[in-house]
């Protein structure tokens, strides 16, 4: 039962970050109906700008508390990717707004590409490490342990989540992000600024982006240029379970799938009598995505688009 | 008088000439390997080899992507499940040693069973999700190989397999050194010229698909599938046809990869390597093979030659500001995003298509492309 529980907690705080990275992809497929395949490279830059400052920081001899360092970090990493996200889609993505899709989708391709590369040459190809700012201390919870790093990671994604819903659905602009989500020709008759709220669609996306881009590499320590490549698959497999276009279809697409893959990664070696080890953890998640689109294309909480050609 | 463009039209009807232009194609073909090799040294021949490889890969996909429309993101699976097949039972490892000849059609009919495999579940998806599902079933296999080393050792795991036999056809191994008219003949050249043979293979079946009563079903779905089965096309059928095709190339290709590398490990199969096949199908023009072709030999070239990044920069700034090998993938991610934007169907669409895209961009002009457009 511990083990249960404390794999349950695990895949709880993987896939609130999941969540998190999942509803960027799931805002822009609502509004354009393309894969942001760039999505995920601007979760590792935020986390590559907030290392980078929080690696100046500590350098430069300020005495200051761990946590305002790691805040710091991550609110310069913001602003850095809501420029790229917003620069990403004017540049790349709203030349291509009347292509075929494909022509779209080889382009988010190529801004991947670009991206991993150019963080590459900027960061190099080493891990980093990123230090450990937060306090980690255990607390012992019906047998598993839950630290405060990990409490703070939930906290924060479920207070970024309510804030992206109360955009959404209290505000005029969420009003407009909505409209243009439905049907963007209309919403442009009735007033709607079409291209700023695509503009600011990404925008929000990125800023939701950085921050699990610092919490990622702060919960496991390490910071690459190639992270943000399977963690991008998996938050959009994550968005495509709970209903893609869905905001809270992906929160709870992100959340199933950590703890699919927490569960499934624990228990896979006793289920297969150890023929089968916990390395095969990536492949609950497409096996999941596989499984969904055959039974349930729209996903868990998503209307019938998978009609859409 | 008679434009350049006219001419041109007029040049493309005479048969002489037409006649002549393949010649001298088929002697540019057959004399490659030695001006390449006189001209920029083996390597290139080692290259010009790896191009015809992905040739076929690239065809292959075209079935699937550029003929049928159906966005496959983890065809390389099918490339290692060749691969792997090849050199599974033909190497050391379990000390099995099948002769060529029976483990080319194996390996296409091995890998063609995972093109049903994948097919059968996801017919149902279009689109966006298709591809999706694909980049996971790509990943899936990848992910396998790593890890069926224990505790079975079957893939050897990340080492890969080693040792691997050469192409061999009867007596004649492909990796020794022959002459012929007092030419010699490198590994390399042979390689070469059994790739240049089995290209044209894959050539000449891919334009007979394309006329055939299959081909023009595969367009018929990729245009409009609920079309497509009114007229009576059994789609699911024909889909599944085309992954099978599609699969059935990349195991072959895969094959020919294991003899002529030698070795073979996960590394050479991830989604990036999808991803490149799948750029030389849409960059050149989809459904196009003469674009495939460019598209595939731009793509295998290029970063290639982006290795003389580094000299380039020499002369021109004095030193080196940035590894070429890490800035060639740079500048390629803004090749394609460039060429996309600036040629949305490829770099040398089919006439037809290029006709279609003329028309649709007619119609936005005269502001005819209306909500429908968006809607669908």
């Amino acid at each position: 039962m511990d083990i249960f529980l404390q794999q349950l907690i695990n895949g709880l705080v993987l896939g609130a970050i999941y969540a998190l990275v999942a509803l960027g992809y799931t805002m822009v497929y609502g509004i354009l109906g393309l894969i942001n395949f760039a999505h995920g490279e601007v979760v590792m830059i935020g986390a590559m700008v907030a290392l980078s400052v929080i690696q100046m920081l500590v350098a430069s001899g300020i005495a200051l508390p761990g946590p305002v360092i790691a805040a710091l970090g991550l609110l310069a990493a913001m602003p850095v990717c809501m420029a790229l996200g917003y620069g990403i889609e004017r540049v790349a993505y709203r030349p291509l707004r009347g292509a075929p899709r494909l022509a779209a989708l080889i382009t988010a391709i190529g801004m991947s590409i670009l991206l991993q590369n150019a963080a590459m040459i900027i960061w190099g190809r080493q891990y980093h490490s990123f230090p450990a700012l937060l306090p980690a201390t255990p607390h012992q919870f019906a047998g598993a342990t839950i630290n405060d790093l990990q409490i703070f990671i939930v906290l924060l994604a479920a207070a970024a989540m309510l804030v992206l819903l109360y955009l959404v659905h209290r505000t005029r602009l969420g009003r407009a992000m909505r409209a243009t989500s439905e049907n963007p020709e209309i919403a442009g008759l009735m007033g709607v600024n079409i291209n700023t709220v695509i503009s600011i669609t990404f925008v929000v996306g990125s800023a939701l982006a950085a921050v699990a881009g610092v919490m990622i590499s702060a919960y496991y320590g390490v910071a690459h240029y190639f992270m943000g490549f399977m963690l991008g698959l998996k938050a959009f497999t994550a968005a495509v379970l709970g209903g893609i276009g869905n905001l809270a279809g992906a929160m709870l697409g992100g959340l199933l799938l950590g703890i699919i893959e927490s569960l499934g990664a624990g228990y896979i070696g006793d289920l297969t009598g150890g023929f089968l080890g916990s390395h095969y953890q990536d492949v609950f998640a497409f096996l999941v995505l596989i499984l969904v689109l055959v039974f349930r294309p729209s996903g868990l909480l998503g209307e019938r688009v998978a009609e859409r050609s | 008088m008679p434009s350049l463009l006219d001419r041109w039209q007029q040049l493309k009807r005479d048969r002489r000439v037409v006649w002549a232009a393949y010649i001298a194609l088929a002697l540019l073909l057959v004399a490659l390997p030695f001006v390449t090799d006189w001209a920029f040294g083996r390597t290139w021949v080692r290259i010009a080899a790896f191009v015809l490889l992905y040739v076929m890969l690239a065809l292959g996909l075209n079935i699937v992507v550029g003929y049928a429309g159906l966005l496959d993101l983890g065809y390389v699976a099918f490339f290692a499940v060749g691969a792997y097949f090849y050199a599974l039972l033909a190497s050391p490892h379990f000390d099995v040693h099948l002769p060529f000849w029976l483990l080319l059609p194996l390996g296409a009919a091995f890998a063609c069973v995972f093109g049903v495999l994948l097919g059968a579940p996801t017919l149902r998806l279009r689109g966006d999700y298709l591809a999706i599902v694909t980049l996971g079933f790509g990943e899936i296999i990848r992910i396998f190989l790593v890890n069926l080393n224990a505790p079975v050792n079957i893939t050897n795991g990340p080492q890969g397999i080693n040792l691997i036999d050469p192409v061999r056809l009867g007596d004649f191994s492909l990796a020794q050194t022959h002459s012929l008219l007092g030419a010699s003949f490198p590994a390399v050249y042979n390689y070469y010229y059994l790739f240049l043979v089995l290209t044209l293979a894959v050539v000449f079946v891919s334009l007979r698909l394309e006329d055939s009563r299959i081909g023009r079903a595969w367009v018929a779905i990729r245009e409009d599938e609920v079309a497509a089965a009114a007229t009576g096309i059994n789609t699911r059928n024909v889909k599944l046809l085309a992954f099978a095709m599609g699969a059935s190339f990349g195991g072959v290709s895969g094959g020919l990869f294991s003899g002529f590398q030698g070795f073979v490990s996960p590394e050479s199969f991830t989604i990036i390597e999808s991803v490149m096949i799948l750029c030389m199908v849409v960059l050149g023009g989809m459904g196009h093979i003469p674009g495939v072709i460019l598209g595939t030999v731009l793509l295998v070239v290029l970063p290639e030659a982006l290795r003389h990044l580094g000299p380039w920069q020499q002369a021109l700034f004095g030193r080196v500001l940035a590894d070429p090998a890490d800035l060639r993938l740079l500048v390629f991610g803004l090749a394609l995003i460039l060429v996309m934007m600036l040629r949305p169907s490829g770099l040398w669409p089919s006439s037809t298509r290029r006709r279609e895209f003329a028309a649709k961009g007619e119609e936005a002009r005269h502001g005819k492309q209306s909500v429908y457009d968006a809607a669908r």
